[in-house]
């Protein structure tokens, strides 16, 4: 009985340390961070826990972020897991590899309501990316190495 | 002369062009052959259940969206067979980049699942490529006007794959049976989230 005990009190503070609530949003919660009018560039990637292409470009988006810690650059990477302890399975996976950008979780399963808002030309294939500012945008359904990505990036510094 | 020659050649690389991105509704579709998991070869012009059409769905056992889909896609199969719509499923993956999509884990996957359609290997990624199929899954409903396969529909199997008790488009479904009306699918193309097609060729 102690030992079960002990194990629950183990479990619950070991799910505490992990647990980092990320935001959750609908389409229409999230699509304000596709629009920002401001003076910062924004570089957005679509991306799931279990898709390995997203996961190899995924030091890529980390090296994006230390290089442009100090400018007016913003990642954000958008997660389209769905399923069973979704929270819990992103917090591992970013302390795993170690992640830096910010994370959101997109839960909106009706995506032929919402691909097209994002971008008239993805097919809803994952990894994808769009790069903007306020005066220009541009959307890559394709995966990225670093130096692609700082390429495709300077383009809007 | 020289101008002709131009003219031919942009001819052709407009038609290659067309190519690249694959089928559109209305277009007639090629017949492939590709081997199904019990080792025999498929054809579509020779499909017995092909009688009034075919779903030809690009699927696979790794993706979570395909995973999520697996029995919907039975449920189509088993509702549109004997009406002439039978499902044809295609793994359209490099095993070589996806190991979960190697042909014996099909054989392995269809087994537990009791896929009640066949469930093709496109091993040389070339059918998927003439569709222009971009994700599993990825649906291409054919209609059969004149012994020939039209594509109808392009797109997705209904508006959730996360959860099929909050479905309300039935995308796939009502496209058939608009079909069996004799009337077009509306709408005859949609988009969802899918997996990319694991390609040593894919951009990156």
């Amino acid at each position: 009985m102690k030992i079960k005990l002990l194990f629950l009190f183990v479990l619950i503070n070991f799910s505490a340390i992990h647990a980092q609530d990320f935001p959750v949003y609908t389409f229409n919660e999230f699509e304000p961070l596709l629009n920002q009018q401001n003076d910062t560039v924004y570089v957005v990637n679509f991306w799931a826990t279990w898709c390995r292409p997203c996961v190899k470009e995924m030091p890529a988006f980390n090296q994006l972020f230390e290089k442009y810690s100090n400018e007016k650059v913003k990642i954000i990477l958008v997660s389209l897991d769905f399923g069973e302890n979704i929270q819990s399975r992103i917090s591992s996976f970013k302390h795993n590899h170690n992640l830096k950008p910010d994370i959101v979780i997109l839960d909106d399963p009706d995506s032929n309501s919402w691909i097209n808002k994002v971008n008239k030309d993805w097919s809803g294939a994952i990894p994808a990316t769009l790069i903007y500012n306020k005066r220009n945008r541009k959307f890559y359904e394709q995966s990225f190495d670093f130096e692609d990505l700082d390429k495709e990036l300077n383009k809007f510094l | 002369m020289k101008k002709s020659v131009l003219t031919i050649v942009i001819a052709l690389l407009a038609v290659t062009g067309i190519k690249a991105q694959g089928y559109t509704i209305g277009d007639a579709v090629d017949d492939f052959t590709l081997e199904n998991i019990d080792q025999k070869m498929i054809s579509l012009y020779s499909y017995e259940d092909a009688t009034n059409g075919a779903i030809v769905i690009f699927t696979c056992n790794h993706c979570p969206y395909a995973k999520a889909y697996e029995d919907r896609i039975i449920a189509i199969d088993n509702m549109f067979r004997e009406k002439g719509y039978p499902v044809i499923a295609i793994n359209p993956n490099d095993p070589a980049l996806q190991p979960e999509d190697s042909f014996d884990k099909m054989i392995e996957r269809a087994k537990e699942k009791g896929f009640p359609f066949p469930y093709l290997f496109d091993e040389t990624q070339e059918i998927y490529k003439n569709f222009g199929a971009k994700r599993t899954p990825h649906v291409y409903l054919l209609n059969k006007e004149d012994d020939t396969f039209v594509v109808s529909y392009i797109g997705t199997i209904d508006n959730n794959y996360k959860d099929e008790s909050e479905v309300d488009e039935k995308y796939l479904a009502n496209a058939v049976n608009a079909l069996l009306d004799g009337e077009k699918p509306d709408p005859d193309f949609t988009k969802a989230i899918g997996c990319t097609i694991k390609d040593k060729n894919y951009k990156k």
